[in-house]
């Protein structure tokens, strides 16, 4: 029955990473990269088999692994996928590729180390979309902090020790509350399988407690309104790699966990702070798209648009409707725009990065006229700017349709506020992208900008052709997750009193 | 009946007899040798430390033996502490060494004192008897004042000796006086007497609870707990680094098997007394080490102030073991407990080891500042040191995290679900402190370029420590299996 599939995903990148760690200083760089290079390719090569093998039309576990670990609190090492997670699985691999190639020439310092932390984190994010044991999901969740705490205090900007503390204490706040949901649910069932806990009676008041430990767990990786501070001075902070991992994959953690824990365990606490995790959604959607607006610093810009983006998946998940309709479009529209949103945020801080390592400045008003001198470079960008925005075509735009439809059919004004989003998504994305590339040269600096080299082309070439295709035929994406999610709304249907 | 000596069995005690022999050989060796003979007195002393062991280990049965007129037991808690006391105690020698060398310390006297306080320490794993307790406690204290002021050049040493002296002298003091009140109350000094006594409640509960308060004082200042904690900072400053090493580790095992013996092995019946009290000192210690960790430059300071929280933190668990009257989770709390001592101790002995390994002569490691840079010039011990902070602030997959997790467990199962919140928010707290260490040796630059030098031994041993944070952060079963059998085979 035990399949380890799961555990290569898991394990594959981070015995790569000790491998790459083994290749020393600096001087074994050149060593360091291909070495990178190869794991991180190995580990996207192991999680293929996860989705030619998935079987669409059941919402079980797949990939089952379980062996027992503490035997004294009956801890298991136990995994599986259903279809809300192995996509993320596919997603998280075949973004730490991109992640290794955008820093070859980059950094230049402790290489092996960079790389390392990257392939770690890649591993460690696996294990969390993957575990089914409470401890051992904790235990990834938190242990993926330490990589990427390395990775903004390293290389990061100017203020990045601040930057990368403050990331540590934050997301550490939201899960240490969560590890006390965790043992008490086990103190009620007496065991750590998530599964089990799906099934588990549980009283409102208990409900409720759980629904806001966990709430706050997620809600700070989300991010959500009010929690998502800490969000754009990571983004602004960390190495362009940094950015990329943080919001193409630690940010859909947190949605995730409220599709594996919220949702599922405490399902009548879920259907009452319904409203109110709407409303903060739709705040992060229409307030934080207001806030992105009027950033000077690009990056800070696509971070607020995240956050923005991860409103849109926030809504999806929280709109009960009597017919299932709207909600199931809401959270299928929602897991696509995840993984839509990994794909375009993660591209758009490609981008930046990719300027930022020509002329070393983040900030709008450095640029101008970029066309100019980076014509393939505009195209590619002007592709992700789009798909940022929704234009129909890309994979931005299949999410955001889908969520705006189960919210009119929901309640219309409630979809009437987020489709505002498509317009201030559009305002604050193309009005940066006019400012930055459009126009007359304008300083010296960006006359002497070079354009993408082949490594830069290939990164973005395939990152376009994934939106594009996601735009164009999204089926593969939700054909997967349709048993799921499908399952999980009857679940929740079900009180749990 | 005739005044007859009958010798009595002196198997269990073997360990404790080759270990005081030993102890007057290295002295003889030194008296006769001189100083020659620092090399043979280091070889001897950690080959009575595996001679010990391995007694230990031939003398274990797993039954509970007990001799001297029942003053002295032999059992399988025992055996394990007394296990965890030689390997500390000898990781201890290790990493010192150098450092005592470096600065002509590297005496007999040393060797002799950490031997003999050793000794103390087995006593009092293996005490069935107040008596026996206190002999054990007093045998360990003496020797570490004075260890304590072996640099005896230093004012600093010798301030922090005069005051620990002090202070600990009146703990011991107060012990006495609440044993001698429990021995009132129960009219016996015998362990297992006063449990017995206890369970028919022919005691006298006024006389017995003023005891307990003053056994639970007692307690509290050797285990250095809020509000009596006040000695240990200044302890750990004072004393020179290897000092601080010992300190902070085989008699931290030590005291916990104390405080065991006679809380829960003789008077847990009183537990619904004693385990309040445990508790306001335990929820006090971790909310003060976390703060006033936070404030500190100094790296010793520091981690005095983070042993304070991490003393709480265990004495959590042994507050949870009765509750509602029945003791159905005991086992559960108080392998807890004894987990997190052992986990304290792995974690500090790899703290200040890398702390013994940076220094050199004329050079000590002290403030946060000195650890600047060190993953550029050194990025193993970097990674050892980051593995003890993280494990530390309990984050997984380090040996600390687990030992959080099995007392919060412990916690929430006693229903004492606002308690852990307290716990856990001050541990965020705390990670901010760690965090910072972590900066300093990853994100800053060096701020001196020597490189760092070190004994084979010492970097094996090292590289080991650390890696045992990481792997029964892996694998932690094992261990704790080890501390719950060892308890249950022990306590009923």
């Amino acid at each position: 029955m035990n399949s380890s599939l799961l555990s290569l995903a898991i394990w594959t990148p981070i015995i790569g990473a000790f491998i790459v760690l083994l290749t020393g200083d600096d001087r074994n760089a050149r060593i360091a990269r291909p070495l990178a290079l190869i794991s991180a390719i190995a580990g996207l090569l192991v999680t293929i088999p996860l989705y030619t093998g998935f079987d669409h039309a059941t919402a079980n576990m797949q990939f089952v692994e379980q062996y027992a670990w503490i035997e004294r609190f009956n801890i298991n090492y136990f995994l599986g996928v259903d279809g809300i997670s192995v996509l993320f699985i596919l997603l998280n691999s075949f973004i730490t590729i991109f992640v290794v190639i955008a820093a070859w020439e980059v950094i230049e310092t402790r290489v092996a180390q960079y790389m390392a932390a990257f392939l770690m984190m890649s591993g460690l994010i696996n294990g969390i979309f993957s575990a089914l044991d409470g401890v051992l999901f904790y235990v990834f969740f938190e242990a993926s902090l330490i990589p990427m705490y390395i990775i903004i205090g390293i290389w990061g900007g100017p203020n990045r020790v601040y930057a990368a503390i403050k990331f540590f204490l934050y997301t550490l706040l939201g899960s240490l509350l969560m590890l006390i949901a965790l043992i008490y649910l086990f103190t009620q069932s007496g065991s750590f399988s998530i599964l089990e806990w799906h099934q588990l009676k549980l009283g409102m008041q208990p409900q409720i407690l759980l629904f806001l430990a966990f709430l706050i767990a997620f809600a700070v990786k989300v991010p959500m309104w009010p929690v998502h501070t800490w969000l754009p001075d990571a983004h602004v902070e960390a190495p362009t790699g940094g950015s990329v991992v943080l919001a193409a994959i630690a940010l859909k953690l947190g949605a995730y966990g409220f599709l594996r824990f919220s949702l599922p365990i405490a399902p009548d606490a879920s259907i009452y702070f319904g409203p109110m995790m709407i409303t903060l959604s739709l705040i992060a959607v229409v307030y934080i798209s207001f806030v992105a607006l009027v950033q000077q610093d690009m990056k800070k810009l696509v971070a607020y648009s995240s956050i923005a983006h991860m409103g849109f998946v926030t809504l999806g998940f929280f709109m009960f409707d009597s017919n299932r309709m709207g909600s199931m479009l809401g959270i299928e529209g929602a897991l696509v725009q995840m993984i839509s949103h990994g794909f375009v945020s993660g591209a758009m801080f490609l981008c930046i990065g990719v300027m930022y390592d020509r002329l070393h400045s983040r900030q709008i008003a450095d640029y101008g006229g970029v066309v100019n001198t980076m014509p393939k470079f505009a195209a590619f960008f002007l592709l992700f700017a789009m798909a940022n925005a929704g234009l129909p075509a890309t994979s931005g735009f299949v999410g955001e349709f889908m969520v705006i439809l189960g919210a009119v059919k929901f309640n219309f004004w409630i979809g009437f506020l987020a489709a505002t989003s498509l317009i201030l998504g559009a305002a604050y994305t193309l009005w940066m992208y006019k400012r930055v590339i459009f126009g007359e040269v304008a300083n010296p600096h960006v006359a002497e900008l070079t354009d993408i080299n082949c490594r830069e082309f290939l990164i973005l070439g395939v990152l376009a052709i994934a939106v594009l295709a996601m735009g164009l035929y999204p089926y593969p994406f939700t054909d997967v997750m349709h048993a799921s999610v499908d399952n999980l709304l009857k679940h929740v249907a079900v009180s749990k009193l | 009946m005739l005044n007859e000596f009958v010798l009595p069995n002196l198997a269990p005690a073997y360990p404790e007899l080759l270990l005081l022999t030993m102890a007057c050989v290295i002295l003889m060796v030194d008296a006769f040798m001189g100083a020659a003979s620092r090399a043979l007195v280091a070889a001897l002393s950690l080959l009575t430390l595996f001679g010990c062991a391995v007694l230990t280990a031939l003398t274990a049965t797993g039954e509970t033996t007990l001799t001297f007129s029942n003053m002295f037991v032999d059992d399988a808690f025992a055996d394990l502490l007394k296990m965890l006391i030689y390997g500390s105690v000898a990781v201890v020698f290790v990493y010192s060494r150098s450092f005592l060398r470096d600065r002509g310390l590297d005496k007999a006297e040393y060797y002799v004192l950490v031997l003999l306080a050793t000794l103390g320490m087995m006593v009092m794993a293996s005490a069935n008897h107040f008596l026996t307790v206190y002999l054990g406690l007093e045998l360990m204290s003496l020797s570490i004042y004075a260890l304590v002021a072996i640099d005896r050049e230093s004012s600093r040493s010798i301030e922090a000796a005069m005051k620990y002296f002090i202070l600990g002298s009146l703990a011991s003091g107060l012990l006495l006086y609440g044993l001698s009140m429990m021995y009132g109350a129960t009219g016996t000094l015998e362990i297992n007497g006063v449990l017995q006594a206890l369970a028919m409640s022919q005691a006298n509960d006024i006389v017995l609870v003023f005891g307990l308060v003053f056994v639970v004082a007692g307690f509290a200042f050797k285990l250095g707990v809020v509000p009596f904690h006040m000695w240990v900072p200044d302890v750990y400053h004072g004393a020179i680094t290897p000092m601080t090493l010992f300190i902070s580790t085989a008699p931290k095992i030590a005291t916990f098997a104390m405080v065991l013996r006679i809380l829960v092995f003789g008077a847990i019946p009183l537990a619904p007394m004693w385990q309040p009290m445990l508790l306001i000192m335990a929820v006090l210690s971790i909310i003060v080490g976390n703060l006033a960790a936070i404030a500190q430059t100094n790296i010793k300071r520091m981690l005095a102030y983070s042993g304070i929280s991490h003393m709480g933190f265990m004495l959590l668990a042994l507050t949870t073991g009765v509750f509602n009257g029945h003791a159905a989770y005991a086992l559960e709390a108080y392998t807890s407990a004894f987990y997190y001592i052992v986990a304290y101790v792995l974690m500090s002995l790899a703290s200040f080891g890398v702390l013994l390994l940076m220094s050199r002569a004329g050079y000590e490691v002290e403030t946060l500042e000195d650890l600047k840079g060190l993953n550029q010039r050194s990025p193993w011990y970097a990674a050892m040191m980051m593995f003890v902070m993280f494990s530390m602030a309990g984050i997984p997959f380090f040996i600390g995290f687990f030992a959080k997790l099995s007392v919060l467990l412990a916690v929430i199962e006693a229903g004492l679900i606002g308690v852990a919140i307290v716990a856990v928010i001050f541990s965020l707290i705390g990670a901010f402190y760690y965090l910072r260490v972590v900066k300093n040796m990853y994100f800053d630059a060096p701020s001196d370029a020597a490189p760092i030098v070190a004994g084979t031994d010492v970097r094996v041993l090292l590289s080991l420590n650390g890696l045992a944070i990481a792997g029964f952060g892996l694998f932690p079963g094992w261990l704790m299996k080890l501390c719950q059998e060892a308890l249950a085979r022990s306590l009923y």
